[in-house]
């Protein structure tokens, strides 16, 4: 099951012959991953949304924003006030009557900017941690082993909520904020990656030709624990929505008059025990099928990369 | 033995002290200025001054640390400023309910993921071992209230079968009280089944391939006893890791779920605070959670160690 990628010839300057096998494995990767269905559903799944985001208005029903028919109406034809006429709103309306399928269709548009942002702030700051913290032991290593460890008894909800409370909700706090909580656990796993690398003998013969810790770090180390960042960066990314979508329902995340997906749940959820679901499980089952999507697609890179 | 318990005890106290250390600097250095914060930015000057004088904001920085160092130890940590009382009371018993609500959703998650990782494990790359892969990899994507929305709508309001609310009319029996805490349990428990489950996979896997399972067989042991004896004891050692792990998280997720069915716990008053920015209390919360994390840690370190003797003697050398 598990397909190894073929270790890069790091010792050998780079050839043509290197680089065209390495493009090879790669190719052989995205063979084995378009074989998997979870990994085709996810990347259906996820482009889906992606691509209602970047359409947006243009393909939704209704206007998203201002166009108010009567509130909290079942899905079905619903009266607009004023005028003598029904339109037809497969989701229903939401509390002030706007179209719950038009604002679930644009919901996407601030979660999938904020949290991609926030996954690649965690994993680039983490790997660069987790590449000299590896690669150098030490000291170095030691204390920064020490405050790893101390961030990750933190509660990541918990001290997101009380940043944002001290800095004021911002999406540039929430990226910084998820991405500084992320950083540690991505240290950890490139940290032990490096130090399975470091005793291999191409690390040895480098330092022999008197390469600088820099070069064998950058050139040699790095892309052979590339595939663990990648499989990462992935994860994290669900990670962010997941951590996104719930600061947005606490209140912390994107901020009104956003049409975002958590946000949405936490402006409808106390009609819902009155009867009126619509407005909530639609939103709710977006962000379900969004992090499963991503899930799914982390998980089949994980298993075809071999972590 | 000992040795181990002494080292693992004076490393936790390390991080701790790191761990209160990160949290003063959220609290007291990224706002220059926390009576400004609280006030918002139309406030009169003078009110500000007032306020921080009130709240001791004013003071050198170095000096809040040591008082805030102190009261990490002595586990006193302030007054709340929005009451004036102190943090830990009303901390305590919110925290003491939520422990019942967390308490709840691993009893109901613990013993149906162990069964699943284990069952699945026994049927690798088997139809079956897919399904309870993608299973776990399903629930534990989904953040908790979103599962706590949608068994709202259909346990709570179509089926009617559970209260939408957690908490229970006063002086309720514990069956009464078990049966309104089971709907946000459940909220938990499902975003945790992944997790466990597919910890007790892998590590069941790794040990069915080893090589004393082989002997174990080999020598004519029933597969009932192979599992008890020698399996069970090496698998479950990454699974004790990953629930003292989810302990921390769980506190996370449980103020997602005490917003949803309003239950007056640990989740709610960190809620409160954070809208009133109330910074002693949400402090408290941090450091006190980050506590129960590091317990939990130590705590499936001893487990661990004591399930593994290996892993014991490493750690003293």
């Amino acid at each position: 099951m598990d397909v190894p990628i073929a270790p890069a010839p790091a010792t050998t300057p780079v050839t043509v012959g290197a680089v065209s096998e390495r493009a090879q494995a790669r190719r052989e990767t995205i063979r084995q991953l378009l074989k998997r269905p979870a990994f085709l559903v996810g990347i259906v799944v996820l482009l889906g949304w992606v691509l209602t985001a970047i359409l947006g208005e243009r393909i939704t029903p209704y206007d998203p924003f201002n166009d108010f028919a009567l509130n909290h109406q079942p899905p079905g034809q619903v009266a607009v006030p004023g005028q003598d006429v029904t339109e037809f709103h497969l989701f229903g309306t939401d509390r002030l009557g706007r179209d719950v399928l038009s604002r679930v269709m644009v919901g996407s548009r601030d979660v999938l900017v904020v949290a991609p942002l926030a996954a690649i702030f965690g994993v680039t700051a983490g790997t660069l941690l987790g590449l000299i913290m590896g690669f150098y032991r030490g000291l170095i290593d030691d204390v920064l082993s020490r405050l790893v460890e101390a961030f990750l008894a933190l509660p990541v909800i918990l001290v997101a909520l009380l940043t944002l409370v001290v800095l004021g909700p911002s999406p540039l706090v929430v990226v910084a904020v998820v991405g500084i909580l992320f950083t540690p656990i991505v240290a950890r796993t490139v940290r032990s990656a490096v130090l399975s690398e470091r005793q291999l003998d191409y690390v040895t013969s480098a330092r022999l030709r008197g390469e600088s810790g820099l070069f064998i770090l950058s050139r040699e180390i790095f892309p052979n624990v590339l595939a663990p960042v990648v499989v990462e960066l992935t994860v994290r990314f669900g990670y962010a929505i997941f951590t996104v979508a719930t600061l947005s329902f606490l209140g912390v995340g994107i901020q009104p008059p956003s049409p975002d997906w958590g946000l949405s749940v936490a402006e409808e959820y106390s009609y819902m025990i009155s009867g009126v679901w619509w407005s909530t499980v639609f939103p709710a089952l977006a962000i379900a099928s969004t992090v499963v999507a991503i899930n799914f697609i982390a998980d089949s890179l994980q298993s075809v990369l071999g972590e | 033995m000992a040795r181990f318990i002494t080292r693992r005890l004076l490393l936790s106290l390390l991080t701790l002290w790191l761990l209160a250390t990160i949290v003063f600097i959220i609290a007291n250095v990224l706002p220059n200025d926390v009576g400004r914060t609280i006030l918002g930015p139309f406030a009169p000057q003078e009110s500000v001054d007032a306020l921080n004088e009130r709240l001791g904001t004013n003071r050198p920085l170095i000096e809040r640390y040591i008082d805030s160092m102190v009261g990490v130890v002595t586990l006193d940590f302030g007054n709340s400023f929005v009451t004036n009382q102190p943090v830990l009371p009303t901390l305590a018993a919110a925290i003491g309910r939520s422990a019942k609500l967390a308490g709840l959703a691993l009893v109901i998650t613990i013993p149906i993921a162990i069964a699943a990782g284990l069952f699945a494990a026994r049927r690798r790359d088997r139809p079956a071992d897919r399904a309870v892969v993608l299973l776990g990899l399903t629930s534990s994507s989904i953040p908790e209230f979103v599962t706590g929305t949608i068994l709202v709508v259909v346990v709570g309001v179509q089926l009617k079968l559970l209260p939408v609310i957690a908490t229970p009319p006063r002086n309720a029996d514990f069956l009464t009280e078990l049966r309104y805490l089971l709907m946000p349990a459940l909220a938990m428990a499902i975003v945790y089944f992944g997790y466990i489950a597919r910890m007790t996979r892998a590590g069941t896997i790794e040990v069915l391939q080893s090589d004393y399972t082989r002997t174990a067989t080999m020598k004519g042991l029933t597969t009932r006893q192979t599992m008890i004896r020698h399996v069970l004891r090496n698998a479950l050692i990454p699974t004790v890791a990953v629930i003292a792990v989810q302990i921390g998280y769980l506190f996370g997720g449980i103020i997602a779920v005490e917003r949803i069915f309003n239950y007056n716990g640990m989740g709610q008053t960190m809620l409160f605070a954070a809208q009133r920015k109330d910074i002693p209390t949400l402090t408290a919360g941090a450091i006190i959670i980050g506590i129960v994390y590091m317990l939990a840690t130590l705590a499936a370190d001893l487990i661990i160690a004591w399930m593994n003797p290996r892993i014991r003697l490493e750690a003293e050398r």
